[in-house]
Parts: structure tokens; sequence; C-alpha cells
């Protein structure tokens, strides 16, 4: 298949549910490789839902998600509440050494190489110098960065980034929205949920808009349309105790 | 006049079963240091209590059939405590109940089975014996099974080490890059066990949780690395173990809760005294740096 040689992901009339209520609804379509994708919609409308399903961390209740076989690096997925023991004692250094995880595993050793590229990634999100503290001292910015930088360390062809900005100031969100930048020159597949628009605007050239059902996927500045925005805010309202079985054929 | 000889290196060198007991709590410090400290951090000190309870039944049951034997009794302790652990974990795994609830639970279930089995076919001493331990009466097999297990936590510890940090750390990307956390979780569940089940030769169902919390509890308060905290909680019971069997013998008081109490000053000391967020630390006003 032509199309699917050139996607990162495929998602094949794909529901998620929660208990049998759908999260994501019947959403067909595809990530290109090497795309830079935000996805955007209101609260409860399934973005985080359909990452993920892309992870594997959910199974569809129907379809199916195919995703090109990845090599060294596969996903880098970065939660939205990422259930991480912020007062850990371990240091900056290490954090962002475990993005080796592939070649490291449970006892291989981090080598002078896997080293240098940490201590890469640290200086290109900022942070030089801070490699022997512990993250318990960090900012909730700072640490944003540092988990940035186990990503780069991931070398993943994809990344897939839960509300990365929500907690961090400004100037933090836009250093790491250049990161996302340069990753896209390096053709790695990004797709992103996020929901200040002015940045998806601003750095994301396709956008999914999503309120449970896809409402419009293409290039942002179609997507991000009023029409559009305003039928996505009346689409997410719609859950039933009582809903039936849904019975939709499939396109 | 009593010297200072006498009053505390005299009774391990006079007494094989002092020297035993020392020897034995000190296996037992080398692998309850670490995993009592990765409990504390794992928020699951209350699980090491609820696990050391759960070791009961099996005992009793090994008691019951062969005596006051240490294989049959440990092997009867280990089994049940990993019933507990695995069925609780099974459980959380399948149903949206929380792993603290299902531990509890099945613990309970697991006590109430123990106490009932030791009533119905021992005599009160023998429940005595089982809940306060007698470290006293360690003997060549106790402390050979004590040994063996501080050596295969160890080691086993040194395997799992990694995974085990990051599943305490970071659960949700030992997840995403497929780190076999649940393996990692269980394993170390076992040796939580395993430990136990050595400690309750020597201090007690009871007991044997105390010199694995109270020193890792202590730690805290005075050096801050994973491996500075498992080096001095290990110190920390060392020191306890000594100093417990010590007044035990010149008290003659039962050793376990000796040895437990003089852990359980060395926490309040520390809570108090010690150099990291300990209450002398966070109320006394210092000076603090430029920047």
């Amino acid at each position: 298949m032509s199309v699917a040689s050139q996607s990162a992901v495929v998602f094949r009339d794909i529901t998620l549910a929660y208990e049998g209520h759908p999260a994501v609804h019947h959403l067909s379509g595809s990530l290109a490789c090497g795309s830079l994708t935000a996805i955007v919609g209101p609260n409860g409308a399934g973005k985080s839902t359909l990452l993920k399903g892309i992870v594997g961390l959910m199974r569809p209740a129907q379809g199916a998600i195919e995703r090109a076989s990845l090599g060294r690096g596969g996903i880098a997925y970065l939660p939205q509440h990422a259930e991480i023991e912020r007062r850990f004692p371990i240091s900056v250094i290490d954090t962002v050494l475990l993005g080796h995880w592939r070649e490291i595993g449970w006892a291989r050793p981090a080598t002078r190489e896997l080293r240098d590229a940490a201590h890469g990634a640290l200086a290109a999100v900022g942070l030089d110098g801070f490699e022997r503290r512990p993250i318990e001292t960090l900012s909730a910015g700072q640490f944003q960065r540092v988990l940035f930088a186990r990503l780069m360390v991931q070398d993943a062809e994809l990344i897939l980034l839960d509300e990365p900005f929500g907690a961090v100031d400004w100037r933090t969100s836009e250093d790491l929205l250049r990161l996302i930048e340069s990753w896209h020159c390096e053709r790695r597949t990004i797709a992103a949920v996020l929901h200040d628009l002015d940045q998806v605007r601003a750095y994301f050239p396709d956008t999914l808009l999503i309120a449970r059902e896809c409402v419009a996927w293409g290039a942002t500045r179609e997507v991000l349309m009023p029409d559009n925005l305003r039928r996505a805010r009346q689409m997410s309202e719609a859950w039933s105790a009582a809903a039936g079985d849904c019975r939709r054929v499939p396109a | 006049m009593v010297t200072l000889y006498d009053a505390t290196l005299g009774p391990f060198a006079e007494f094989g079963f002092m020297r035993r007991a020392l020897v034995g709590c000190f296996a037992l410090a080398l692998g309850s240091g670490p995993i009592g400290t990765i409990l504390v951090i794992r928020r699951m000190s209350l699980m090491g209590d609820a696990l050391s309870h759960a070791v009961l039944p099996g005992a009793a049951l090994g008691f019951i059939l062969a005596g006051l034997s240490v294989p049959a009794m440990s092997l009867g302790g280990v089994a049940a405590g990993l019933a507990v652990a695995l069925l609780s974990g099974l459980v959380t795994r399948l149903t949206p109940l929380r792993e603290d609830a299902n531990f509890a639970a099945f613990y309970l279930i697991s006590l109430a089975l123990g106490v009932f089995l030791v009533s119905t076919h021992g005599s009160n001493v023998d429940l005595l014996h089982l809940l306060f331990g007698a470290i006293l009466a360690v003997d060549d097999m106790a402390l050979i099974l004590i040994g063996a297990i501080a050596t295969v936590s160890l080691f086993l510890l040194a395997v799992i080490y990694r995974p085990l940090v990051v599943e305490c750390f970071d659960p949700s990307f030992l997840r995403a890059v497929g780190g076999r956390g649940g393996l990692v979780h269980t394993l170390f569940l076992a040796l939580v066990v395993l430990n136990l089940v050595a400690g309750f030769q020597a201090l007690g169902t009871l007991m044997a949780v105390g010199l694995m919390m109270l020193p890792a509890a202590a730690a805290r308060f005075w050096v801050r690395e994973l491996w500075s905290l498992s080096a001095t909680s290990t110190a920390l019971a060392l020191a306890s173990s000594f100093l417990g069997l010590l007044i035990s013998f010149h008290l003659d008081v039962p050793s376990g809760p000796a040895i437990v109490l003089v852990a359980g000053l060395g926490y309040l000391a520390s809570v108090a005294f010690g150099p990291r967020d300990s209450l002398r630390a966070l109320y006394l006003r210092r000076g603090h740096l430029e920047a």
C-alpha cells in the first residue's frame, strides 16, 4: 500500500472507549511521516485518549491503529500528568540518561557516547550545568526542560506530546517549541496536544480538530476556522449514561 | 564494678547465642536497608507491615505440621506472603480497586487465618513465639537461612536495580519503553516477603518489619541519594541490633521489642535532630546563600 508506506500512523475507523462510552469515535486518517500535527479540541474531546491509543496503552474497541515499523528509538511519549515522583532522589543527568533505555535496558552501562548525547541534550534545552542537581530542586519549567532532554535522547522517529506546556511560562514554551521545530526539520513525526491556538498557528503546519469525532483535519489555517471551532464546542457535550449501541457502518 | 567491656563486648565474647544473634541481625540489616529505603520512597511503608502480618498463617501451618522447624515455618511463611502479594497484585490489575485496599483485604484474611490456626492447634506460648520471635534461640539452621536470604536479596536487587528505580520514579515512562515494570514490582514484593521471613526467625512476625522500616524512615533525615539512604539505614539497623541485644541481655527483656524500640528511638532522634529536613533544620533560623 503506497499511501500507508508514507504514513507513520494510520487510523482505520477507530473507536477508543471507556466502559463502552466512546472517547474517540470512528476516527479515520493518518499521520504522514515527518509531519508536525497539533491535536486540538475542547476538554474531554479524546485528545489524550488518542495518544494513548497510538502508544498502545489503550486498545481500540473497534477499528485498528497501524504504525509503520519504527526503527531504533521507536515512540517517545510525554504524558500529560506523568505519574512522576518529583521527590525521588535522582539527578538531572540520570533522568536524561534514561532516555537511552533501548540501549542500556536493565543492566548495560551508559557509555561515554551515550553520556555525551545526554549532556548535549541538556545543553540544547538550556540546562547546561544542571547535571548533578537532584530533580526535586527544579522548578516546573526546568523539570519540563529535563523531560524534553530525555525525549531528545530517546531519538525517536515518532514523538507524542500531551499538553507539554500546561504548567510552564511563556519563555520556556517558546524555547521548547523551537526545539520541536528542530525535530520537525530532522524529519521526525510529531503530534502534540495543545490548547493555545496562537502557538498552533505559529508552529504547526497540520492540525487535527477533534471533539470525540474528527471535526476537521488538514492544514492548520483551514482547520482552525471559526465554523469548525464552534462545531467542536457543541459536539463535545453529548454524553449519555443510557446511550444505545453504536451501529454505524464503517466507511 | 562493671567495666565498659563487660557492658558492651563481653556478652558477645562470652555467649555463643549472643554472637549468633548479632550475626543474624547483621545479615538482616544488609538486606533490610535497601529494601526498606525503597519501600519508604515508594510510599509503601504500610505494605511492608501488611506483608509481615500476611506471613503468619503460613508460618503457623509449618509449625503445626512440623513443630518448631525453621525450614517448614519459613517455607510456609514465604508461601503465605507471596500468595497475599500476588493475589492483591492480581486483583489490582483486574479491577479498579487500588493496591493498598487489596493489600489490606488480603493481609487481614491472612492474619485472621493465622491466628485461627494457632489458637486451634497450639498453646499461647507458641503464638507469642511466632509473634515476637526468639532471637536468643536463633540456631545454625536459622542463621544459614537468614544469610542465604540476605545474599539472594542483594544479588537480585543488583539485577533489578535500574528498572526498579525507574518504576518508582516514573512508572509511565517504563511502561512506554516496555521495561517490564510489573515483573520488577512483583520481584521486589517477593524480596520484601523473603526478608520479612528472615526477620521473623529473629524478631517474630509482628516485629520483623521494624528493623526494615524504622532505620529507612530515619535515614531520610540524614542523607538524600538512594545509595546513601540504603547504606545509612543498614548502619542504623546494625547499631539498633547491637544496642537492642545488649539491653535485652542486661535487663532480661525479649530481644525483638528491645531492638525495634532502639530503632524507634533512632527514628525519633533523627526526626528531631537530623541534618536534613528535621524539626531542628526546619525551625531553627539559619543564614542563606546569595543565590
